[in-house]
């Protein structure tokens, strides 16, 4: 039985810490949780996603008030009702369109930056692991809200990413059907999917978020040159007051402090393109009302999955659907095909500064092909585009086992 | 300097992914359509001058099947019967003056299924020659109210064949407010208006080939630029589409564009009234956290 | 470390603080207004009854604001019986006299039911009764039931909109707005 101080008021700073711990929590959460100094503005995309996503579950909040999960009721709630009709509507409305598209932006800087510096390494596998599920999240997130308008987007989007569960020559149907509750995207569809978007995967996301956290706390934040130095020795050279010359600084208020300012020039940059530019976010052809007879003369998915779709198209149907499935869980095996021991900057990682831009570069060809009609020369640059992601992969386990140890 | 070498490169990257993606991906998928600017090109100019008297006594015709409330002279049918006799409801012409071009106008009084290419136009040729076209145009221009509402420019246009359901603009005029009937708890006035709109809308897409969509939130959909010159030449965007060619000038256009956008995209000019506050809020912020950036790191380095 | 220095980095966090603040009040606005009832739902607080048709006591419910609105003609007895408070309560028109109430009981808003007979609502949910005016006969409700906003336009009532009689029962205490 813990002391109970029978003295202590109601709610003082005692009282609380009898019952809550509030010192601790705030020692071990954010005042002693200790950051490397050595950074750059990179290190604060973490917060900024945490506020992208506090601003998608707000303005999800209120566009939920007025939208009508139903196939007949669904395009206008969200492009009469909500648009016109309720007090603020369009800008919730606006600014949860443009944040599902840019958050994704912001986890691929996110993704591309643990890359570079190699953060999925020597024990920050699980983070690595832990985010790429929440990237994985993101999507079903934003697909099955992109379902929710139910315009022609929405349908055919629908009907073409559910039918790859039939599993190509497989020809697995019934699961398709099952996924669907019909033989077509219809009312039993819209509503899963509602379901999901607004509850199932919004509770699996946040809790994925908690073990992200949760993942970072004993390996600590990398740091710019992949440097590996004692956080017990440099946490107490800080709390000594040799704060120069210490390499760690406490989450709050230090670091936070230059999370903030990040995130402010992030919101402007957020914010103008809510209010001035919001079009990329919310595709024409989605203001459409869905039409079961008549598929739109381009369909493509939102910019964030067109290299993976890309990776689908160039090739026959199983094939293709087998490219496709490894192009999903790729990321997953990197801290496992990555043979090399260096965890630095890729620049100072010989061959591995080549694949870091070699795949980039690749997967901006390969999202600017996905979204061209598949024709012509394009269809030529989209093949070679896939085959070297493939063989971008394959080729990581070989130059990284070369690779010199710094 | 480092750290904006980051920045650097990181907006590089987003800027190519975002033209790639954007205007290079649209500008690959659509065909280009040149506009015409509203001249209407193939047509020839018309040489005759028009007078607005002698084109009085002409249009006197035209209220065989047409209105002319500002002269208010009614149609002989309502838009129902209009309908199933001649497949749509002839336009009021008030507005003709003011909406249409004048050459076009012209040309299409001497020949409207060509003018319009639209094979079947209900309309016949109504003037005989030239110079009558020219009168009868002049008669127009002069009896068009100046301050015509957006609304009523697009029921002129476009209205009769397409509905607006956000606006509650039906084929045969906005929607009524009706109430449930004491005796019978049923709405039996909106029941009617929904049976003179079936009949007139079955009659619309037999004559049409289909029922011609509601363009509530069109201005979203499609580009401006895909609606301006699909307007202008319909042909041109969607060969062998039945819509007609209206002839709509410059403030025809303009009026229509307008009421499209009233009702598409409402909320426009709360946007622009929100926005700069929004953003001057987090300049502000922004300015605020880098002092307190600034002054927490201070001795750190 | 200088004192300061501390006060400035103090300074430096309670301005941002404050400032992020106040753009929560505005955010804490917009979201206000996204609770308010639709333009659309106030538009439609509108309803026109026309009261030719009615009979001698019988109870004709019409719906107003979703909510149920009684007309009860009254008949000459009814009238015989009815006091100078009761009176007041009253709609005339071309000599007839109309009961008009919200049909919601001003206890905790159940739907009284009227009993031609003896001429009297009785509400089942908590036992209180009006009479034939709409007038409280047994607690617990607080008052008698509401007049709705109206006002008269021929033989017709307009719900919603405020005339002169509305105005005066006002004036007189005999209703509360609705």
């Amino acid at each position: 039985m813990a002391h109970f101080d029978e003295n202590a008021k109601p709610f003082s700073h005692k009282w609380m810490n009898e019952r809550l711990a509030v010192d601790t929590l705030k020692r071990v959460l954010s005042t002693e949780y200790w950051i490397p100094k050595n950074i750059n503005f990179l290190w604060a995309m973490g917060m900024v996603l945490a506020a992208t996503f506090g601003i998608l579950l707000i303005s999800g909040i209120f566009l939920l008030m007025y939208y009508q999960p139903n196939v007949n009721l669904a395009f206008d709630s969200v492009n009469y009702t909500i648009m016109s009709e309720v007090g603020y509507g369009w800008l919730w409305r606006h600014i949860h369109g443009v944040g599902a598209s840019i958050v994704f932006l912001i986890i691929y800087i996110h993704m591309f930056t643990g890359i570079y510096y190699g953060s999925y390494k020597r024990g920050r596998e699980l983070i690595w692991l832990s985010g790429m599920l929440l990237f994985v999240l993101f999507s079903a997130e934003a697909f099955s809200g992109y379902m929710l308008p139910w315009g022609q987007m929405s349908y055919w989007a629908g009907m073409v990413i559910t039918n790859l569960f039939s599993g190509g020559g497989l020809h697995a149907d019934f699961l398709v059907e099952w996924i669907r509750g019909d033989y077509v995207p219809g009312q039993a569809f819209l509503n899963r999917f509602f379901m999901l978007h607004v509850l199932l995967v919004p509770l699996a996301i946040i809790g994925v978020i908690v073990l992200h956290f949760g993942t970072l706390r004993i390996p600590h934040v990398n740091n710019q040159d992949g440097e590996e130095f004692d956080f017990e020795e440099a946490a107490e050279q800080y709390k000594a007051g040799n704060v120069k010359e210490s390499k760690v600084i406490p989450f709050n208020p230090v670091f936070l402090s230059k999370d903030v300012f990040v995130m402010g020039i992030y919101f402007i940059l957020f914010f103008y393109l809510v209010f001035y530019h919001f079009e990329f976010a919310m595709d024409p052809v989605n203001f459409d009302p869905a039409n079961g007879l008549k598929t739109p003369t381009h369909i493509y998915p939102e910019w964030y999955f067109l290299w993976s779709y890309e990776i689908l198209r160039p090739f026959s149907t199983n094939i293709g659907l087998i490219a496709f499935a490894i192009a999903q869980v790729i990321f997953f095996t990197l801290p496992f095909l990555d043979r090399s021991p260096n965890v630095a900057p890729a620049s100072r990682r010989g061959l591995f500064k080549y694949w870091f831009w070699a795949l980039l570069i690749d997967m901006i060809v390969l999202t600017f092909m996905g979204k061209l009609p598949p024709q012509g020369i394009w269809s030529t640059v989209g093949l070679v585009a896939a085959l070297t992601f493939m063989a971008l992969w394959i080729a990581l386990p070989i130059i990284t086992a070369k690779e010199k140890k710094l | 300097m480092k750290e904006l070498k980051i920045f650097g490169i990181v907006a590089v990257f987003t800027l190519i992914l975002y033209w790639g993606v954007e205007p290079f991906a649209h500008s690959q998928m659509h065909k280009h359509v040149e506009g015409d600017n509203l001249q209407y090109s193939d047509l020839k100019p018309v040489a005759a001058k028009g007078d607005a008297a002698k084109g009085e006594a002409l249009a006197a015709a035209c209220v065989g099947c047409h209105s002319i409330k500002v002269k208010n002279m009614p149609a002989p049918m309502d838009a129902v019967a209009s309908a199933q006799a001649y497949g749509v409801n002839p336009p009021d012409l008030s507005l003709a003056g003011a909406m249409l071009d004048e050459k076009f106008f012209a040309h299409f009084l001497l020949n409207p299924a060509e003018v319009t290419k639209s094979k079947h136009f209900a309309m016949p040729p109504s003037a005989g020659s030239e110079q009558d076209a020219a009168d009868i145009v002049a008669y127009f221009k002069s009896i068009a109210p100046k301050e015509a509402t957006a609304k009523e420019g697009y029921e002129f246009a476009c209205g009769r064949c397409h509905a607006n359901r956000y606006d509650k603009w039906t084929q045969i005029g906005d929607v009524p407010k009706t109430k449930s009937n004491i005796k019978t708890g049923v709405d039996l006035a909106a029941l009617d208006f929904k049976k003179n709109l079936g009949v007139y809308q079955n009659k619309l897409a037999d004559y049409m080939g289909k029922l011609p969509p509601d363009l509530s939130i069109i201005i979203r959909a499609r580009s401006e630029h895909f609606l301006h010159t699909f307007i202008e030449d319909p042909q041109s965007q969607l060969p062998g589409t039945a819509m007609p060619r209206v002839g709509l000038n410059k403030e025809g256009m303009e009026k229509v564009f307008t009421y499209l956008e009233e009702t598409g995209d409402p909320s426009a000019p709360k946007r622009k009234a929100v926005g700069p506050w929004v953003l001057a809020f987090f300049f502000i912020f922004t300015f605020l956290a880098y002092g307190w950036k600034k002054a927490m790191w201070k001795g750190h380095h | 470390m200088a004192k300061n220095t501390k006060g400035r980095r103090d300074f430096m966090g309670m301005a941002l603080g404050g400032f992020t603040a106040l753009g929560g009040i505005g955010a804490l606005y917009a979201m206000k207004r996204t609770w308010d009832p639709l333009p659309s739902v106030k538009a439609a607080g509108f309803t026109t009854i026309d009261l030719k048709d009615a009979q001698d006591n019988v109870l004709v419910t019409e719906k107003w604001r979703g909510k149920p609105i009684f007309v009860l003609k009254q008949s000459k007895e009814m009238m015989a019986k009815a006091t100078d408070v009761d009176k007041k309560r009253l709609i005339a028109i071309n000599g007839a006299h109309y009961m008009v109430c919200v049909g919601l009981c001003t206890h905790l808003g159940c739907i009284p039911g009227y009993n031609p007979e003896d001429k009297s609502f009785l509400c089942a949910c908590h036992g209180g009764t009006y009479d034939d005016t709409g007038m409280v006969t047994k607690a617990p409700p607080p008052r008698g039931l509401d007049i709705p906003p109206f006002r008269i336009d021929g033989t017709k009532l307009v719900l919603g909109e405020t005339g002169p009689e509305y105005e005066k029962m006002l004036a007189d205490g005999t209703t509360l707005p609705v």
